[in-house]
């Protein structure tokens, strides 16, 4: 048994990789998520993972599949929209909300448009859907570079990013670090998927970042723990996606994110905080 | 008011019949090819005489082609109708129905000797299979052969062996006689002309692959086009074993084929159905195997592309075949 969970990644210098690519998404993404979650923009996450798309593809078309420069194009544009979605949201009489599903509408088109005038369809669906199997030493870096910053990062902003999340009005009436902070953490999130996006694709990158947060939700009760917790099931989602792909021949990224659902469902099911389960059983403490 | 604009109309329209008549004037043979292979060989035969429509166009794929009205409709203006055969277009049936094409339909593998692949030794997927099914259809249509497809089908992808190349063109040269006989003298000389090409870059194939070490002589390929090529020119063509060729490939895929790659010691790797170029930097730099580029099999690329012709196209092939094979 211990033998068939450790032989790929003994025999296979690919699987290797994957797993160390895996590692770093797995710190690094889901605490993102966390904050998401609780600063209830998970779909915010969703948009910003598309909106990522035209700059890559515009890194595509210039540069082929090239690391670099699909990077810095993801990178640009995600940060592109996040930041033009709040303006719009602040200045005109939409709200956010709507102002991000109108940016995520056209960045998808946009990008899904920009990939066709260079390639396939076939490589549309490499940058939709990316590989984690074919990290090489550049991406695998630049995952732990990603990784190392945005943990880095996420300590300094800690404090106030808890109080924005809990508080806001309070963080604003004590000091003047919220808008800074909220900056600093819609970069982090977009560094995030521009990581998540050279494992897993544009689609699929905000999955290992809001699925095992969303699960964490029913296992801790605070922010800490629950970054712990969805750090720890990301990463185990990540290896059994792995090894699922590899025995039961199945698309790694797809297997990977389909198991952090699992997580989540699991976690809905039978979770300590709120699971479904303990809500159907009596509840002792009303016996006197 | 009222008048001008009818005028403007009626100049329109003789305008617009004017210069269709004028493109119709020049007074060509009309050839259709199943696919751009066939059509660059009736160009180089056929010459001006003969105005070529390809059904499947560069870069196609005739396998999964599906024909359209425009081309019902092409077919039904045509001459003379030039397929492969040996059952590589599964549509041919379907689309001479429904076009209600009365010319002369030209076999150009008539007289190949033909190889069979076996449906079950390749391992192929689903996808794959159903399309050889589909060529033993297209191939004998009249003895029910439903039962035993899972037999050995004949292989199409006669072209690949310039021998073979040589019958379809004389095939070609008969079809375009029978067609417009005044053209005669015309594609008997071009023909004569184009035959002596081809043996010559048959003896520059040759050469490039004999100079090559033995032991390098094997590639890895996912491509089952090359099974004539690699008899006639001596080099071994070995299949990924069980593996898909979708598009997205998984983590058994690449473990599979670095397996292989070991195992039997392969040089180099032409598999593209894994078109993630990462993905295949990925299996180069675990195995030590070489990447080879793009080999073209069933399609010619467009005419600024690397294989705008059909001797292109082997030029191109022994070329990165050397390059990838070569110490």
């Amino acid at each position: 048994m211990i033998d068939a969970l450790t032989q790929p990644f003994a025999e296979f210098a690919f699987m290797r990789r994957a797993l160390i690519g895996c590692l770093a998404l797995s710190l690094s993404a889901p605490p993102i998520g966390v904050f998401l979650v609780l600063r209830r923009m998970s779909l915010m996450g969703d948009v910003m993972g598309h909106a990522i798309l035209p700059g890559a593809a515009i890194g595509f078309l210039l540069a082929g599949l090239s690391l670099f420069a699909m990077s810095v194009g993801a990178f640009a544009s995600g940060l592109a929209v996040a930041l033009a979605a709040g303006l719009v949201a602040r200045t005109t009489i939409l709200r956010e909300d709507a102002s991000l599903a109108g940016f995520y509408l056209v960045s998808l088109a946009l990008g899904v448009l920009i990939v066709s005038m260079r390639g396939s369809n076939v490589d549309l669906l490499h940058v939709l859907f990316g590989t984690v199997l074919a990290l090489d030493d550049a991406a695998i870096l630049l995952l732990a570079a990603i990784a190392t910053v945005s943990l880095a990062t996420l300590a300094v902003i800690y404090r106030p990013l808890v109080l924005e999340c809990f508080d806001p009005q309070f963080l604003r009436s004590v000091s003047n670090l919220s808008s800074p902070t909220h900056l600093i953490f819609l970069v982090l999130v977009v560094l995030n998927l521009v990581a998540g996006f050279q494992a897993l694709g544009t689609l699929m990158a905000v999955g290992i970042m809001l699925l095992p947060a969303v699960a964490a939700r029913f296992w801790a009760a605070d922010v800490s723990g629950m970054i712990l917790v969805a750090m720890a099931g990301a990463f185990v989602a990540s290896v059994a996606g792995l090894l699922l792909s590899y025995y039961a021949n199945l698309p790694t990224g797809p297997a990977i994110i389909l198991l952090c659902g699992v997580f989540y469902l699991v976690s809905m099911l039978v979770g300590v905080r709120g699971g479904l389960v303990w809500g159907l059983l009596p509840r002792k403490h009303l016996e006197a | 008011m009222k008048h001008r604009v009818l005028m403007q109309i009626g100049l329109a329209l003789i305008l617009l019949f004017g210069l269709a008549g004028s493109a119709e004037a020049a007074d060509k043979v009309k050839a259709v090819a199943s696919f751009s292979i066939l059509g660059d060989m009736i160009g180089q035969v056929g010459g001006d005489r003969v105005e070529v429509v390809t059904l499947v166009g560069p870069d196609g794929d005739a396998h999964v082609f599906s024909p359209t009205p425009a081309d019902a409709k092409t077919l039904a203006g045509a001459d003379v109708f030039f397929v492969n055969g040996l059952g590589f277009e599964g549509w041919l049936q379907r689309l001479e129905k429904a076009s209600g094409f009365k010319g002369r339909l030209v076999t150009a593998s008539d007289g190949v000797k033909p190889l069979t692949m076996e449906d079950e030794g390749h391992h192929h997927d689903g996808e794959e299979h159903a399309d050889h099914a589909d060529h033993a259809k297209g191939h004998d249509d009249d003895e029910d052969d439903e039962e035993d497809e899972e037999e050995e089908v004949p292989d199409p992808h006669a072209w690949q062996d310039l021998a073979n190349g040589k019958i379809y063109v004389a095939n070609i040269r008969d079809g375009l006689i029978e067609a417009d006989p005044e053209g005669r003298a015309v594609y008997e000389t071009n023909a004569a002309k184009y035959l002596e090409a081809i043996a010559k870059e048959a003896a520059a194939v040759r050469a490039a692959l004999s100079a090559l070490p033995e032991a390098r002589r094997k590639i890895i390929t996912s491509h089952d086009a090359f099974n004539y090529f690699g008899k006639a020119y001596g080099l071994e063509i070995i299949a990924p074993e069980g593996v898909s060729t979708e598009s997205e490939a998984s983590a058994q895929d690449v473990a599979k084929i670095i397996r292989q790659i070991k195992a039997d010691k392969i040089p180099a790797v032409f598999v593209e159905n894994i078109a993630d170029r990462r993905l295949l930097d990925q299996i180069a730099r675990e195995t030590g195997a070489k990447i080879g580029g793009t080999l073209y099999s069933d399609a010619l690329s467009g005419h600024d592309g690397p294989a705008p012709t059909y001797l292109d196209m082997f030029r191109h092939n022994v070329g990165a075949l050397t390059a990838a094979l070569s110490s």
